[in-house]
């Protein structure tokens, strides 16, 4: 596959931009369901975009609005968010040949920013000029991602001041149904729905005898051993995102990342999954 | 008004930024054995599942205890879940939660 010429180039940043639209639409709103819920659990607006800011996980942000909750301390909060983000080495993994060849200070940014939305974005786009393409990068995962998940955060704790009674608009429970939401989301076959119950079920025991701090930390690590356990199964779909709820291939990231082999993981966050899953990501023409 | 955590909101990313950077950074690392893999890809519904059940269903007293919860905010969370497992729409399911919850308490159920 050869480098695509300046006017293509051109047109497939139009199609990311198009791509990219929707991606933001939906981080908008998510941003705010948890600038809502942050403002619930306490957060000041200064931490809550702290949050948005510094952590930028959408499933991290919104169980640490949990965690604060329940008192848990902090390094419980801290093992479970790693965990929680560690997905994010197969699509740094998986994007890692294409950019191999940027500056370092470059990638070690680029890497702050890389989501679910900004790993598909990329790879769909690099995939489609047959090249890495940066400004095609930040486009994806700052002005369709970064941007509007911060802005509308700020837009959620600060309005969320607006309401007087939140609980009577039924806003208690942004926060339980968001967790069991993005849990639905990620469960795409037997294993991960026998981890989601095991957990669950884990949690609320443990919960209710030793304290949620307990509870929730052993639900998280425990549940996944009883998943390991069980049969494979079928696989049913794509999991959804935690930033924007939309479905992310994160099992072409683990194809990719496993095999060692490029980027292109036909990756489908609101845009058409690519065919070929073996482009050159060190095609000329840079 | 605390900021304190800014503090843990800086750890966070500090904690989340190596699975972001190591590969881009130092090309080869994430190569861990299937097993790793697949406990990771397995924590994300567990932990989130842990989190929504005990905040469903386990309330704490005014005395410090911990004591289980059946109420209107289950129903809320059960017609979320079932309408991001019908139609794959987490802010449908959301909106829906949200209605559950507020129709009842409106009604006077809880």
């Amino acid at each position: 596959m050869s480098a695509v010429s300046v006017p293509d180039l051109r047109a497939a940043r139009r199609q990311l931009l198009l791509d990219s639209a929707g991606i933001a639409v939906s981080a908008i709103g998510f941003g705010f369901v948890f600038g809502l819920a942050a403002r619930n659990a306490g957060y000041s607006p200064i931490e809550a975009s702290a949050m948005s800011v510094f952590a930028f996980a959408g499933a991290a942000q919104f169980a640490a609005v949990g965690y604060i909750a329940q008192g848990l301390p902090w390094l419980p909060i801290l093992v479970l968010t790693f965990f929680l983000n560690a997905r994010h080495l197969l699509y740094s993994a998986s994007l890692a040949p294409w950019l191999r060849r940027e500056p370092f200070g470059q990638r070690a940014a680029m890497a702050h920013v890389l989501t679910d939305e900004a790993f598909a974005l990329a790879a769909t786009h690099f995939h489609r000029v047959g090249r890495a393409d940066v400004p095609g990068y930040w486009i994806g995962a700052v002005v369709a991602v970064f941007i509007p998940w911060n802005l509308a955060t700020l837009a959620g704790v600060l309005l969320g001041g607006a309401i007087p009674d939140p609980s009577r608009f039924g806003l208690d429970v942004v926060f339980p149904a968001a967790m069991a939401g993005l849990a639905v989301g990620l469960v795409t076959g037997r294993r991960e729905l026998v981890a989601a119950g095991a957990g669950g079920a884990i949690g609320v025991v443990l919960s209710f005898l030793l304290g949620p701090a307990v509870g929730i930390v052993a639900g998280g690590l425990i549940g996944p051993l009883a998943g390991m356990a069980a049969p494979e199964g079928r696989r049913r779909m794509a999991p959804d995102s935690d930033l924007t709820g939309l479905p992310v291939d994160l099992d072409g990231a683990i194809a990719d990342a496993g095999a060692g082999e490029a980027a292109g993981a036909g990756a489908a966050v609101g845009v058409a999954a690519a065919d070929d899953r073996h482009p050159e990501p060190d095609g000329a023409g840079r | 008004m605390s900021n304190e955590l800014v503090v843990l909101a800086l750890l966070m990313g500090v904690v989340t930024y190596p699975s972001r950077a190591l590969p881009l950074l130092a090309p080869g690392i994430e190569r861990l054995p299937p097993r790793a893999l697949l406990y990771l890809r397995l924590v994300g519904p567990a932990v989130l599942a842990s989190i929504a059940a005990a905040e469903t269903f386990v309330q704490d007293t005014a005395e410090g205890a911990n004591t289980l919860h059946l109420g209107i905010e289950a129903l809320g969370v059960l017609a979320c879940l079932a309408l991001v497992a019908w139609r794959r729409n987490l802010f449908l399911g959301l909106v829906a939660g949200i209605s559950v919850v507020a129709l009842a308490r409106f009604a006077g159920l809880g």
